[in-house]
């Protein structure tokens, strides 16, 4: 697990054009400037909210992330917590659920 | 000159983002108490407002994280967010980069605080300047609190720098407006998003308006993240706020769990004591 260098990478394309351009051209060659495991490279590469999620990122981070993707709000809920149901409970971080997995809050 | 307001208001991605799907009368209401803060800092007149904010990854990040941040530019620029989905268009603001380097050297004299040249505001700051200085030619001042990468700086620390902050506007001749933006209870960006602890919103609001230094500093973080999620480590920027308007009383001018903005929408003013 290298949490830290998923979060990096993520705060990086968040926030910078440059690399959101890289992101979409070449997106392999991006990644291999992380020091990323395959199961986080993976996630990544196929926009896996739900998983990302469950490694613990942070919630601001995943959710600029998700948006830029072009998820749907509800959807972006919807992913974490299909995330929790598969791989059950976040790993790491502050950014824990606290309902459980079926429970709608709200906007859901 | 020194303080010539001081305020606290809630910020969030949906408060402008998903200004469709809320219930139109507590958000109409909460956009009028909005309103009604813009024209008591125009009132004011001030030359400068320092926003003290709670931001969410768009400048610091777990490689080197300052406790406390304040911008020293001439201009800023944001929102970072997607621009429709936050609902605010890309633009530049104007900074006061002379008044940030007074202010800084003579915080620094309590408080050691990271100062940056460069600064991309995120929806913490841009979401409550879209309805305080819609214009954006009011020169702005960020100020950053980490409230997001643990370890955090106690709430004793957020007192200090607030008198701090308060002790260095006071030797400058400028007129300044501050205004601290961060939710009470709520669970941001989590599958919990929606999720408000009112009752606990409501007791530490009383605490804030009362502007009892004791009461507002007996949380521990371990009560909030339990009791008002992580989301509730951002009453750090109403600590601050109310230890630089110290000896005022405040009043909660709207108070309203807005599920659908993912916080307990707050608008608040302090009273400036002579």
């Amino acid at each position: 697990m290298s949490l830290y260098a998923t979060q990096k990478l993520l705060y990086h394309l968040n926030r910078e054009p440059q690399v959101q351009a890289r992101f979409k051209a070449d997106r392999a060659a991006l990644l291999a400037d992380y020091d990323l495991d395959p199961e986080e490279r993976a996630a990544i590469e196929a926009g896996d909210i739900g998983l990302l999620y469950v490694f613990g990122v942070n919630g601001q981070i995943l959710m600029h992330f998700a948006a830029a993707c072009g998820m749907p709000w509800n959807d972006y809920l919807e992913a974490m917590r299909e995330g929790v149901r598969r791989h059950g409970p976040v790993r790491a971080g502050i950014y824990a659920m606290v309902s459980s997995p079926d429970e709608k809050v709200a906007g859901a | 000159m020194s303080l010539v307001f001081a305020g606290v208001c809630s910020h969030a991605p949906g408060i402008t983002g998903r200004a469709a799907r809320a219930e139109a009368a507590p958000r109409d209401a909460f956009y009028a108490a909005f309103a009604r803060m813009r024209a008591a800092i125009e009132a004011s007149r001030p030359d400068a407002v320092i926003i003290i904010a709670a931001e969410h990854f768009a400048n610091f990040f777990m490689h080197n994280m300052p406790a406390y941040a304040m911008g020293m530019a001439d201009y800023y620029e944001g929102p970072i967010e997607d621009e429709a989905w936050l609902a605010i268009k890309r633009t530049r603001v104007p900074g006061h980069a002379d008044l940030s380097k007074r202010l800084i050297s003579s915080i620094m004299n309590e408080i050691d605080l990271s100062y940056c040249e460069e600064w991309k505001f995120d929806h913490g700051i841009m979401v409550p300047l879209h309805f305080l200085t819609p214009e954006f030619k009011t020169p702005i001042i960020p100020v950053n609190i980490n409230c997001q990468g643990p370890p955090l700086t106690p709430l004793k620390r957020c007192w200090a720098f607030g008198k701090a902050l308060r002790r260095a506007c006071d030797e400058a001749p400028e007129r300044i407006a501050i205004i601290g933006t961060g939710g009470i209870s709520h669970w941001p960006a989590t599958p919990d998003s929606g999720r408000i602890n009112e009752p606990w919103d409501r007791e530490f609001l009383a605490r804030w308006a009362e502007n009892n230094e004791a009461k507002l500093l007996s949380y521990s973080d371990q009560e909030i993240y339990r009791e008002a999620g992580q989301g509730g480590f951002e009453i750090r920027t109403f600590v601050a706020v109310a230890a630089a308007a110290e000896g005022g009383k405040g009043e909660v001018w709207f108070y309203a769990p807005i599920p659908i903005f993912a916080v307990g929408c707050t608008i608040g003013v302090m009273a400036l004591a002579a």
